[in-house]
């Protein structure tokens, strides 16, 4: 026990650091996601070919591709890409981008395209009716999407939504890789330093459930609440 | 865009995917078992053992696989007693840490599609077998696994497609997989994008097949024959 005890002598702040962190990249990888599915889940839904297309291409990459090889093109390409657009603006110096970032775009690219998914099934599950009947009463395109189909959709959407979190906060474990002191790097440094990487290894686990146990309960909740038309 | 780098690592990436390919049948088919014998135990009406159970394809299903692999590979040689006994030749090398967490995973997700597709089966089909006066075994291997296997093709051809991914993680306890290779390369070439596409390439060929594999069996088990 006093190898997590908090301060000098034990990994506990640390690791309650790294536990931050890790939510920290999940909730922004999550709404990075948003971002993606909010630009993606259109052109899924477009009457045009090629804009289907665009989507689809999309959604198969990302979710035929394993998510490390993603956080590997993004975080040995990111920098190169970046020193590449300033280069066209006259600046040559070496650019690093920060680790938070780099994890937090590519975990977010991979759930975007699971939330595009989850968005483009729920949607297509809506009544037709609900869009004529909107039509008919002369809401406006905002009001009948704002007002109308989202409020239906969401409740379709978060029981999947909640799988998808669940999958955005496990993959948040593979940007360790590129050195982002979360939950499972913090527990890789303390498994080093101390020798005892199955103690450490195992705590990271229980604190994995511990977030996937908690962030459910949430969930749940959000789920009775738009629901409650039902 | 390197198109000599392309050509040239395409064949390295092809032997390390025979790698993979072996993970992931081994995993699969160890995961196979693991996964109906925990399903069964699921649907046992001893809360104990239903509850064990189900706690195990909680843990699996809660925790990423990145943490599984890493207790199992650095974690479990910790243990003295472990390093003197037959295990220690299995978990000392990386190969087989891979294919037990992978298989321990997988099992644990597959447990889950099984349990559903038993659960669904009408108990219709299962009463007529026991009117007909055939035993509780036989209705058990010749009725219910049939349909529960073919209820379950679907999540589990996702569920191939998720390990296949999985595999992946294999590189991160120093074995050269498709994902290995691609990441030297791109360490040692500096050149992401390139390998990015061949290797992903490989990967989301993989995907087809297995896809259209899963496809062609739903068909061919579907009922309305």
């Amino acid at each position: 026990m006093e190898l997590l005890a908090f301060g000098k002598t034990g990994w506990g702040d640390e690791l309650f650091y790294a536990t931050l962190m890790t939510i920290a990249v999940s909730i922004t990888a999550m709404f990075v996601g948003f971002l993606f599915a909010l630009i993606f889940t259109p052109l899924k839904l477009s009457k045009y070919k090629t804009l289907n297309l665009v989507g689809n291409f999309y959604t198969t990459v990302i979710r035929g591709v394993p998510e490390l090889l993603v956080i590997y093109l993004f975080f040995f390409g990111g920098s190169g890409a970046i020193m590449y657009v300033a280069s066209i603006f006259g600046y040559y110096e070496y650019i690093e981008i920060n680790a938070f970032i780099t994890g937090s775009i590519a975990i977010g690219i991979i759930s975007g395209a699971y939330s595009t998914e989850v968005f483009r099934g729920a949607i297509q599950s809506i009544d037709k009716g609900q869009f004529e009947a909107a039509k008919v009463l002369g809401i406006n395109k905002f009001g009948q999407f704002y007002k109308i189909i989202l409020p239906q959709m969401l409740r379709l959407a978060i029981p999947n939504l909640s799988n998808v979190w669940q999958i955005t906060l496990k993959d948040t474990s593979l940007i360790s890789v590129t050195g982002l002191v979360e939950i499972m790097r913090q527990s890789y440094i303390a498994a080093g330093s101390t020798r005892d990487p199955l103690f450490f290894y195992s705590f990271a686990a229980v604190l994995y459930l511990l977030l996937t146990y908690v962030s459910m309960k949430l969930i749940n909740k959000l789920e009775v609440r738009y629901s409650r038309g039902y | 865009m390197d198109f000599d780098l392309m050509i040239t690592s395409f064949p390295k990436l092809l032997g390390a995917t025979v790698v993979t390919l072996k993970l992931l049948s081994a995993s699969l088919f160890f995961g196979l078992f693991l996964g109906l014998f925990f399903a069964i135990l699921r649907l046992n009406k001893n809360i104990f053992i239903n509850k064990f159970a189900y706690g195990y394809s909680y843990i699996f299903r809660g925790t990423p696989l990145l943490v599984q692999i890493f207790i199992i590979y650095f974690g479990l040689g910790q243990i003295e007693y472990l390093r003197t006994t037959f295990l220690w030749v299995i978990l000392k090398e990386p190969y087989w840490c891979a294919i037990i967490a992978f298989t321990l995973n997988t099992g644990a997700y597959t447990s889950e599609i099984l349990r559903s597709a038993f659960q669904t089966i009408k108990p219709g089909i299962i009463e007529a077998g026991k009117s007909l006066g055939i035993s509780n075994k036989i209705i058990f291997y010749k009725i219910q696994i049939p349909i529960a296997i073919r209820q379950s093709l679907p999540a589990y051809g996702n569920e191939i497609i998720l390990m296949m991914k999985g595999t992946s993680l294999a590189s991160t306890v120093t074995l050269m997989d498709l994902t290995g290779v691609a990441k030297y390369i791109i360490s040692t070439t500096f050149k992401p994008i390139e390998v990015f596409i061949v290797a992903g390439g490989i990967y989301l060929f993989m995907t087809f097949v297995i896809h259209n594999v899963i496809k062609y069996l739903e068909k061919k088990y579907s009922f309305q024959q």
